[in-house]
Formats: structure tokens, sequence, C-alpha cells
């Protein structure tokens, strides 16, 4: 069972809303709806999200990404659609049920933090220990254990105004921790920080996902953010214009929308040797220096020049794959060469 | 042309128009409510009567040289020592004047108006910030409220609780509540959205972000509407003098009918020391709320 799951979900500000959707489906676009200030923030969502998954929500701002976060834990209620959390959906749950799934199931981590300003890091931190219940010395206690699990050992007792931007954010990350949720909402978790300590943020999720295995949803704008991180991308702006892994993006975008968010990405960090070798064709391959599959381009440089002999990409089995030339990777890297317009259908007219 | 606009004016709008009636309304009103509501009104006169004379009679159960220390020690506890000398020569000097007596109930007043209207005026302002339609109504009553003369409330008070103390405190309320919801209102309203959004986000009930998140963030806010409250109820529990409300009031408007300079500036210079008093010490706390400090903490 998918820990997230959406069908036909829809969400639409604005005067005669149902009746938005109805147009929508019939293939109305959304330009035209907002002409009425009618605006179609979330259109047709079709997607489910593996238990233990990073799910990265991209796009611009006013692509729907913060009022579809904000949907999945029901602070937002959808015009159209379904949502199920471990298969129970949420339309169906009242007020206050909905606040019980909050409280175990689902944690947030804000774009400016949300911190408290007069308590204590570790009061903070405790926030949601305290809302389900926690008795002081309990929470107080949690609440220190996921303080140090961020890397903020020693500042406990420090109010969020003697902190730098990415430790608050780590308090931020920290509360959601020490919800215990298997559920994490990150709205823009990383975009107010530095690059330097966005990156430094970044690295230290996946490190915590490695051993926490949560379910995160993660909005971003920044799509060299969304390959990083993500397992799976959806590039949205109001639709899903493209959902899948961050090479399946990168090597066949959709469309031009999506083309365009790729032209700008740092392509040697997300490729991997899989992606830029060529088939082996009739080598003897026996003598190639290997190369494990999921490598990233960017660490392949060194052994490509310093080899006379091509790469042998290996599979997790040490079978033979590919191999990888410095012709290989500049073809991969450069950007696509416009082909005939003999795949295009002329449209009817 | 004009001429005939302002002959048909005169014949069919201006002349037939009756006497203006509101003021009349609003004196059946109370000749009504005064017949209908009397046990109400008599209840509410001996409550307020027994909370001001015994505030009164506690604030000079103590000779005055005693309590003017307590009220340097409460501004060094509010502030710090240099308050506290300050308010201490402060209310050394009020001691000095004949008016101690006078001043102290004049405090008395002050303090059962305030911590009345402030009651009052927190769950108001509480409704104001989260219902626009009580927000859109109360404005414009807070408005009246405030802006019409204060002499006006004294005449229906009077007619109500007839003269003394009483009238003087319930018109203070009345005319001292509105900063109070005002001020509550908008610190609310203040308090950022992402932050009550993380409430909501980990499931918080809507009664607890009020009561562990909005008020906190609101309550520099807060405080600043009582520090308003309380100079208000000061200035207005001092024309409540004019209907035998006693204290400092009774001084001054005894004076005025006597031209009696001196009595009018001891009595005056008691009120201006009393309002420091009472401003810098609520301005103090206002400041010691855990928010206001961590905001000085940030710069």
């Amino acid at each position: 069972m998918p820990a997230i799951e959406v069908e036909s979900l829809y969400k639409v500000f604005g005067k005669g809303a149902k009746g938005a959707v109805a147009q929508l489906k019939a293939g109305v676009p959304r330009d035209e709806l907002n002409a009425r200030n009618v605006t179609a923030a979330v259109i047709d969502h079709d997607w489910a999200i593996e238990a233990g998954e990073i799910f990265v929500v991209m796009g611009l701002s006013g692509s729907g990404k913060s009022t579809l976060i904000r949907m999945l834990n029901g602070l937002i209620r959808p015009t159209a659609g379904t949502i199920r959390i471990d298969g129970v959906e949420l339309g169906s749950l009242s007020k206050r049920e909905i606040r019980r799934l909050r409280r175990e199931k689902i944690s947030m981590v804000f774009q400016h933090f949300a911190l408290l300003p007069h308590r204590s890091v570790v009061e903070n931190v405790a926030f949601g220990l305290e809302i389900k219940g926690l008795n002081k010395t309990e929470r107080l206690e949690r609440a220190r254990e996921a303080v140090q699990l961020v890397g903020l050992a020693g500042h406990e007792d420090k109010l969020p105004a003697q902190l730098s931007g990415g430790m608050r954010q780590r308090v931020g990350l920290a509360r959601a921790l020490a919800a215990d949720t298997e559920i994490l909402l990150m709205d823009e978790a990383f975009s107010a920080l530095d690059p330097l300590i966005r990156q430094e943020m970044q690295d230290q999720l996946l490190e915590l996902q490695a051993t926490l295995g949560k379910t995160i949803v993660f909005i971003t704008h920044d799509l060299n953010e969304a390959m990083r991180i993500g397992d799976r991308i959806a590039i949205c702006d109001g639709r899903v214009k493209q959902l899948g892994t961050a090479e399946e993006i990168l090597m066949h975008p959709a469309d031009e929308y999506v083309a365009e968010f790729t032209a700008d990405v740092d392509r040697t960090r997300v490729l991997t040797a899989e992606a830029v070798m060529e088939p082996c064709g009739s080598r003897d391959t026996s003598a190639f220096p290997t190369v494990e599959c999921d490598v990233p381009v960017n660490e392949l440089y060194e052994p490509v020049l310093s080899s006379k002999a091509p790469l042998l990409v290996v599979d997790d089995n040490a079978d033979p794959l590919g191999v990888v030339t410095p012709r290989s990777i500049i073809k991969s890297l450069a950007p696509e060469r416009e082909s005939g317009d003999a795949e295009q259908e002329p449209q009817p007219a | 042309m004009i001429e005939y606009l302002r002959n048909w004016f005169w014949t069919y709008v201006w002349k037939p128009l009756p006497d203006m009636p509101f003021g009349d309304w609003m004196e059946t009103f109370i000749r009504w409510a005064r017949e209908a509501w009397s046990a109400g009104f008599d209840a509410v006169d001996a409550g307020l009567e027994f909370l001001y004379t015994h505030l009164a009679d506690g604030l000079l159960w103590l000779p005055s040289g005693v309590m003017v220390l307590l009220f340097a020690a409460a501004a060094w506890a509010a502030k710090g020592w240099k308050l506290g000398v300050g308010i201490g020569l402060g209310m050394f000097v009020v001691a000095w004047t004949p008016y101690w007596e006078e001043t102290m109930q004049t405090l008395a007043m002050v303090l059962v108006a305030a911590a009345i209207a402030i009651a009052l005026a927190i769950p108001l302002g509480i409704a104001a910030a989260e219902s626009r339609a009580f927000s859109a109504v109360a404005r414009p009553v807070l408005d009246f409220m405030q802006t019409l003369p204060a002499f006006v409330y004294l005449i229906p008070v009077v007619m109500l609780f007839s003269v003394g103390v009483v009238p003087g405190i319930i018109a203070t309320i009345i005319f001292a509540m509105p900063p109070g919801v005002r001020l509550t209102e908008l610190g609310l309203r203040q308090v950022d959205g992402e932050v009550v959004e993380a409430g909501q986000a980990f499931g918080a009930s809507p009664a607890r972000i009020l009561v562990r998140i909005k008020l906190p963030l609101a309550l520099p806010t807060i405080m600043a509407g009582l520090n308003q409250v309380i100079m208000l109820a000061l200035s207005m529990v001092v024309i409540a003098g004019l209907v035998g409300g006693g204290g400092l009031g009774a001084v001054i408007s005894g004076s005025l009918g006597r031209l009696d300079i001196a009595a009018g500036f001891n009595a005056g210079l008691a009120v201006v020391l009393l309002a420091i008093l009472l401003d810098r010490v609520t301005q103090g706390l206002s400041d010691r709320t855990p928010v206001a400090r961590a905001a000085r903490l940030a710069r």
C-alpha cells in the first residue's frame, strides 16, 4: 500500500470552483480561468508515493506546490479528488480525526522555520510532543535526542534569535523528527538559506534519511535541489508536467516546459556512468578498468582521462553494461541536437 | 435654479423632519433600563462598591512612608533600580502633598476599573481577531465609546447608579476599554501566519493554538493595550470627581469651584506622578514578557 496516494486531485480557488474543475477536465486551459479570477492551483494530480521515498514536487511560484503539500495534511481541502494516507481517505475524516492524523503520522518543516521566538531550541523541538500529550520530562528528553540528531547539541537552551538561519531550520527539522511521524512534509524547507548552507542541509537530510527511512514530500523551486535529493521528481505547473527520476527527466524531458528547466541543471552531478555509456559493441573489454554503473559523471573525468582504454561500466553483479569514453560523455552532456520534424504529426485543422 | 433647489429642500425635506430623535431615544432607553434591570444595577453597584472600598482601605492600611517604599520596590522589580529611585522620589512628593489619601482612592478606582476593562477587553479582542464579522461590528462601537466626550457618559451612569464612586468606575470602564480591545485584536492578527500553521500542522486544536501560540506572541501588544487602558482610566477617574467620585477628582473639581490654585496644582501634581508610576511600571512589565525579551536578543 502506498504511503500517500492522490487520485484526480484538484484545487481551485475562487468563485465557481466546482464548475471550474469540470471545465478543466473538459480541457479548458488554466490561463482562461485566471482571466475570470479563478485560480486553478492543482490540476489532475494522480500519483502515489511508497513508504521510505523522497518525492520532490518542483515548480515555480504559483505552480500550486504549496497548495498541494497543504492538502496532504488537510490544512487545505481539495476541490475534487481523493487523498489517501496509508490507505485512509482524508476526505472521510472529521476535523478532530485529521488533527489526530497530523499528530501521529505527518509532520511538517516550513520555509521560514515557524519557530516560537520565546521558546528555547529544545522547547521548540518538543512542541509536537507537547501536543501529543507527553509529559514534560519525557518530551524534553526526546527533544534533546532530536536536537543531537540534527547536530545542534550544545545549543539546546538558546533562543531561535540567537541561531543562524541554517541552525534555525535544523531546529525546524528536529521538531518534525521528534514528533516521530512516518511522513515528513517539507515546504521549501531550504529555500531561505544561503547556497552553501543549503547544500549542507541537503546532505544532512540525505544522511538522516539513510537511517530513518521516512516518507518525505519535499517542495522546491530549485531543480538542482530536486535532483540532488529526490528519488522521484514531479515537475508541476498546475498539472504534473513530468514525473520520474532525475535521470529520466534530464535525458527525456516530456515537453518544452520541462526542457527549459533541465537546461540549467548541472548534469554531471545527476547523470551516472550508466546514462553516458555506449554499447560495448565488438570491443574486447577484458582489459578495461571498471566503474560501477551508479557513479555520477563528475567523478568519471579523472579515471577516463588517466586511462588509455575506455572504462567498462558494470552493474552490482559485476556484469558489463557498456563502456564510457570521453566522446560518450560529451555526447550525453551536450544539448540534444535538433532532430528533424519528422516525428511531429501535422495538426488537424 | 439654486434658489429653487433651496426652496424645494426647505419645504419638502428639512421642514417636515421631526426634531432630532437620537438623544430622546437614548433617554427613553436609559429610563426604561433603570426600571427593568434595577436588580442587576443594584448588584453591580454593590459589587463595585465592595471592590473599591476594600482596595482603597488596603492601600491606606499601611502608613504612607511604607507605601512609598513599596511603590519604589515595585518599580525596581518591574524595570530596574533607576526607575525604583525615580518612583520613590515621585511618590514621596505625593505623600508630601495633603492628598495622599485621595491619591490612594484614585489609584484604587483606576485599578478596579482597569482590571474590569481589561477582563472584558481581552475576550472581545480575541473574538474580533477570530471573526471578521465581529470585528466589523465592534470597530464603530469602539470608535463611539472612545470619542464620545467623557462627560457625556456621566449623565446616564449617574441616573442608573446615582452619584458616588460607582458611576465614576462604570464610566471609566466604558471609556478606557477600547484600546484594550483594539490592541488585543491587532496583536493577535499580527502573529506570524506560518507559526500558527505550524501549530495546525502538528495537530494542535484551535484553543491550544490560541493559548500556546497566539496569545504568548501577542502579549507585548496586549500589554501595550493594558498600559493605554490604565492611562485612559486615570484621566477618566479624575473627571468622575464631578459626580462625587471622590479621590483626586473631587479635590480638583472642588478647587475649580473655589478657584483654589494651590490645591488644584497639588492635586494635579499627584495625578501626574501617579500616571508616571502606572505608565512606567506597566511598560516595564510589558518589556519583561518572554517574546519581548527574545525580540531584544535578536537585535
